[in-house]
């Protein structure tokens, strides 16, 4: 009963937190309790909806091949027909889930880490807001719907990066992601319009339909260019390389924003887009290559970086950078299970994480190095668990989250490349050193005297404590129901583990989660030697290959050199002309003005005057007049 | 003969003729306000009542009164123009006037006129409606007697007017001659295009142009909107410049359809002439009403210009634009009548400080303002998109485009406004107080305003329909 009322409602989802932003974004702002209990009250009911969605797609036996399908026609003109809608297969199903669940937990979270904020109402409007776009963004039906509500979260993530606006760093860490991400939306963009001037429609019911024939008739040559483009948006969003400078400054925003925004959610809307329009990258192998090289290189890079960084947060941005660019390379092999399935376990872990991180900043605020930390674990137990499960999920020891997923992965990249292999395993390597590092480093040790830390409030360990059984039984449970049945893109796989694959990488992972407590914590090695030994890649690393200065450098140079030609050119060419356009319509104004005298007659006159222009214009037009003028007898 | 076609219009005369009576016989001193409300009970009830005839599609007096799809659709819209501008204008009529019965009474029975002219199928009924229209709003427009300068525009309007009407009761009574029939379809039938009937065709031109403030037949509406009491001037702009438009789509289309070679190139040409007009000369507006009826020229010249394409799509394009303007101006004018509750005056200078002393307010205006310039997501930029979209595939191109580029300068003195709003400081501490109707007059424009912009489904298929009435 209860699925089918979900299933044909399936738009109250994305309704429900915007009303609920509506109420508290224009009447409940100063009343912060009432403002939470309505935003979590109506997250509450998303998620039971999306329950009801999830259970209805099992039930209806609805599939990747026979979605659900329900359209409004919005706007339609000769040769362009939008529809808004709702699109419900099982990948939409089960991010509708994630959604729902991460937001409601963060929003729970958010009750007891803002409490006192001078903007709490504000914080949880915002997030409503992002909520139901991020909804709106999964149902989509069409790449217009997607892209609108895909602007939607980017201005999102702007409002709750800059939330602390009376901070310099976060203001500008709020530009910096909207201009970044802006890029990519750009070729997104440009993409989409490509898709409409070739097949003229953006439905991707109907592109999945019409993608075929067009590739057996004209080949993939424009078609790459096309999905390149498109994966462009992607590469933005979901911060790959060369794009992903925004992520680690994103964390300037509150850290429960961190937790929904800029890792669970709204970075996995560029895979979640790739996910979506698979029947078009699938079609294009010249693509696919791109995807999984660009996945891949970000996934090891981004880890690198995590090595040596020392902000508890920055550390776990860099850590979602390589999960991300792990889950583009599984779709780059073409496994839309693998990347579905790590997408899930890593929004359940990741999002523990950061909200055990903001648990260890609620305990000890204004730190953020994790070497000024230490011993926490003695005075915040459940932080310390929680972010135990998190490291072990997500450096993929077994039986947690991450193993079956990240197994997923490497199966099915080892399948297709064993290049691409190498870096995946080697990255799942550096992820297990750097997260025990910062497990290790935070919370073992000796306490520092001069902290005092106390552990996090009610509200914020409920979340830490769902999340948590989720990061532990979150792979296992859909391993064992064959996730790959369901989810998927193509024909039902049924892959599972290979054991070989999952015997290496959960040695490797014991192996770096060893030797990080060699380093860090038995303080054997000293951590300092080893850093000023390798001094050129520890510093290499730590400036974070210094791509920031590249791109100020490529600013400074180009932007600003072209700047300063145009500076020139505007100052001698187009300030004239500009201005004399402007001046045109008011000097043409104050001239017609002038013959708005007030007086009667004057009116009189001109209305005359024009009626009979007119009307002499119009009978020497006449057929007989001109008959006669031409000589003609009529 | 049907008489029961006819029930709304009757209903709307009994209406006023009953607030008429109850102004009497209520004693003198007493606070008119219930009879306001009166009014609008009773306009609601009518307006519930017109859907009942939704899908008829008839006439009455041989063919002289027709009820189809586009008749509903006028008088609907007249209907709502009326019922929010009563509702924004109780403190202002109460302050304006002791009689502010006869007042309602008044605005009633010019909203008849409109009605006729919205079901006017012969140029008789069409020129009576027009008049009972016209005249009224000539007592209306004169109304405040303590203002010299709503005396002169009374005058000013009385004589051009009527000079007006002479015109195009003269246009027809050529084409009456040279047809030998006042009714729409019977004279399209006759597909004469002889000099004497170009020359009826240009006065009437010229008389509708000039009901219409369409340039440069507009000179008296900047005076006229200006001394006004103001919940005239949003009715001039709203619902008289509507009731204009059905006229105009009937004749033209209908009965001097086998002219349109003719009137095209005279329409375009004065649709950008209004363009232009309207624009340029309202960058140099102190006066809000004065501003807004500049503003108002030049939305007359937008929703004209739909007449090039001359088929279905121009005129959904018309009747869409022609609803979202009036959803923009009531909005304007509700905020234009508060901020005059507040200081007595009009002027542009008189909105500063407004979005500290009423936020609110001040965003109703910047979203209907920013409509009428038709930037999106308001309702005015799909508006101008249905109706540069028709006449685009019809090849009037270059009016589009001039269109596109007098709106560009449009924004700039919708800019102004919202500039001075938001800006600059308020001239005194004095609280500001709104009216409880005229909040909701305003929250309903706000709503409208951006509901239609967003999701401009519904109300372009009801357009549409309406406008496939019309062949």
């Amino acid at each position: 009963m209860f699925n089918q009322y979900a299933l044909s409602h399936v738009v109250l989802i994305p309704l429900l937190p915007a009303i609920s932003f509506i109420i508290v974004g224009f009447f409940l702002r100063r009343l912060p309790i009432v403002a939470a209990t309505v935003s979590v009250g109506m997250s509450l009911i998303s998620f039971a909806l999306s329950l009801g969605v999830g259970y209805g797609v099992i039930a209806h036996n609805i599939t990747v091949e026979n979605p659900l399908i329900q359209r409004v026609p919005w706007l339609s003109i000769a040769g362009l027909k939008v529809d808004m809608g709702v699109y419900i297969d099982p990948i939409s199903a089960m991010m509708l889930f994630i959604v729902t669940l991460v937001a409601l937990m963060v929003q729970i979270y958010s009750i007891g880490y803002m409490r006192g904020d001078a903007g709490f109402g504000r914080f949880f409007a915002y997030l409503s807001l992002f909520a139901s776009a991020m909804l709106g963004l999964v149902i989509a039906v069409n790449f217009v719907q997607m892209f609108v509500f895909w602007e939607l979260v980017g201005l999102c993530s702007y409002l709750l990066i800059g939330y602390y606006f009376h901070k310099v760093s976060a203001r500008e860490a709020a530009k910096k992601a909207f201009i970044t991400t802006r890029i990519g939306d750009f070729g997104l963009l440009v993409g989409i319009l490509f898709l409409q001037i070739l097949f003229g429609t953006l439905d991707f019911q109907q592109l999945a339909s019409n993608v075929p024939a067009y590739v057996a008739q004209h080949g993939t040559n424009l078609l790459t260019i096309v999905a390149i483009l498109l994966f462009l948006g992607p590469i933005g969003k979901s911060g790959q390389f060369p794009l992903h400078v925004w992520l680690p400054d994103a964390m300037e925003g509150p850290t429960p924003v961190s937790a929904l925004i800029h890792a669970a959610t709204m970075v996995v809307a560029g895979v979640y887009l790739v996910a979506r329009a698979f029947f078009l990258f699938s079609a294009l192998p010249n693509a696919m290559e791109v995807i999984a090289w660009i996945g891949a290189f970000t996934a090891c890079f981004a880890a690198s970086i995590a090595f040596t960084q020392r902000d508890i947060k920055r550390i776990l941005a860099y850590s979602t950078v390589s999960q991300l660019g792990y889950m583009m390379l599984a779709l780059g092999v073409g496994s839309v299970t693998a990347s579905m399935f790590h997408l899930m376990t890593h929004a359940f872990f990741k999002a523990l994480m950061f909200l055990a991180a903001g648990a260890v900043l609620h305990g000890l605020p204004d730190k953020n190095d994790i070497f000024a930390m230490g011993g926490l674990r003695h005075k915040m137990p459940v932080t310390f668990a929680a972010m135990t499960i998190g490291v072990l999920a997500i450096s993929g020891i077994p039986p947690f989250a991450g193993f079956f997923s990240k197994d997923e992965i490497l199966l099915a990249v080892s399948q297709v490349s064993t290049p691409l292999y190498i870096i995946a395993v080697v990255t799942s390597f550096m992820t297990a050193f750097y997260m025990a590092r910062l497990l290790i480093v935070v919370f073992c040790g000796s306490e520092k005297p001069d902290n005092h830390p106390h552990e996090a409030p009610m509200s914020m360990r409920i979340p830490l404590v769902v999340l948590g059984i989720l990061a532990v039984i979150g792979g296992y449970i859909p391993y064992a129901n064959h996730f790959g049945d369901w989810v998927r893109f193509g024909l039902a796989s049924h892959e599972g583990l290979d054991w070989s694959i999952a015997a290496t990488s959960t040695v490797l992972s014991i192996l770096a989660i060893s030797l990080a407590w060699h380093i860090y914590g038995s303080g054997k090695v000293s951590p300092y030697n080893l850093s000023w030994r390798f001094g050129a890649l520890y510093k290499l690393s730590f400036r974070k290959y210094y791509v920031d200065e590249f791109y100020l450098w490529l600013n400074h140079t180009f932007v600003d050199g072209l700047g300063r030609i145009l500076n020139w050119l505007e100052i001698h060419f187009v300030e004239g002309i500009v201005q004399g356009a402007a001046n045109l319509p008011v000097g043409l104004g104050n001239l017609v003005r002038k013959a708005q005298t007030g007086k009667l007659q004057r009116y009189g006159l001109i209305m005359f005057g024009a009626m009979l222009i007119i009307v002499v214009w119009l009978v020497l037009l006449s057929p007989l007049f001109r008959g006669a003028l031409s000589g003609g007898v009529y | 003969m049907n008489i029961a076609l006819l029930t709304s219009e009757i209903a709307v005369v009994i209406l006023a003729l009953l607030i008429i009576v109850f102004d009497l016989l209520m004693p003198r001193q007493e606070a008119r306000r219930s009879l306001g409300y009166f009014a609008v009970c009773g306009l609601l009830g009518i307006l519930v009542y017109t859907f009942n005839q939704h899908g008829i599609s008839a006439t009455v007096y041989h063919g002289f009164f027709v009820v189809d799809k586009l008749a509903l659709f006028f008088k609907q819209l007249f209907i709502v123009a009326t019922i929010l501008t009563l509702l924004f204008s109780f403190d202002y009529i109460e302050g304006l006037t002791h009689n502010t019965g006869e007042f309602y009474a008044l605005l009633l029975l010019s909203l008849v006129g409109m009605m006729l002219m919205a079901s006017a199928n012969d140029l008789l009924t069409v020129f009576v409606g027009l008049e009972l229209m016209t005249i009224i709003f000539y007592i209306l427009v004169g109304f405040d007697l303590r203002s010299s300068k709503s005396s002169e525009a009374g005058t000013k309007y009385l004589i051009l007017g009527s000079a007006a009407s002479a015109v195009l009761l003269y246009g027809m009574s050529w084409v009456y001659g040279f047809t030998g029939s006042i009714v729409l379809s019977q004279i399209a039938a006759q597909h004469n295009a002889s000099p004497a009937m170009l020359l009826g065709l240009g006065l009437m031109i010229a008389g509708l142009c000039f009901k219409l403030s369409i340039a440069p037949f507009h000179m008296w509406a900047p005076d006229v909107y200006e001394g006004a009491p103001i919940p005239v001037t949003a009715m001039l702009a709203m619902a008289s410049k509507a009731a204009g438009v059905v006229v105009l789509l009937r004749i033209f289309l209908v009965a001097f359809a086998s002219l349109q070679a003719y009137w095209l190139m005279i329409v375009s040409l004065l649709a950008v002439l209004s363009m232009i007009v309207g624009i340029i000369v309202a960058i140099w507006q102190t006066n809000i009403k004065r501003m807004l009826a500049y503003s108002s020229i030049a939305q007359a010249g937008y929703i004209v210009s739909g007449l090039l394409a001359a088929d279905a799509a121009g005129v959904k394009g018309m009747l869409f634009y022609a609803v979202l303007y009036m959803v923009a101006n009531v909005g304007a004018f509700a905020v234009t009548t508060a901020v005059n509750n507040q200081y007595g005056s009009d002027q542009i200078d008189d909105l500063s400080g407004l979005s500290q002393k009423s936020p609110f307010l001040a965003v109703v205006m910047t979203i209907s303002l920013l409509s009428m310039a038709g930037l999106p997501p308001m309702a005015g930029f799909i508006g101008k998109m249905y109706i540069f979209m028709a006449i685009t595939d019809k090849g009037y191109f270059w009016v589009a485009m001039l269109g596109l580029i007098m709106s560009m300068v449009s924004v700039y003195y919708y800019m102004l406004v919202v500039k001075v709003m938001y800006s600059k400081e308020a001239k005194s501490e004095q609280e500001f107080t709104v009216s409880a109707p005229l909040r909701i007059v305003a929250l309903i424009s706000l709503i409208a305003t951006l509901f239609i912009g967003i999701y401009p489904g519904p109300l372009a298929d009801l357009a549409n329909a309406a406008a496939r009435s019309l062949w």
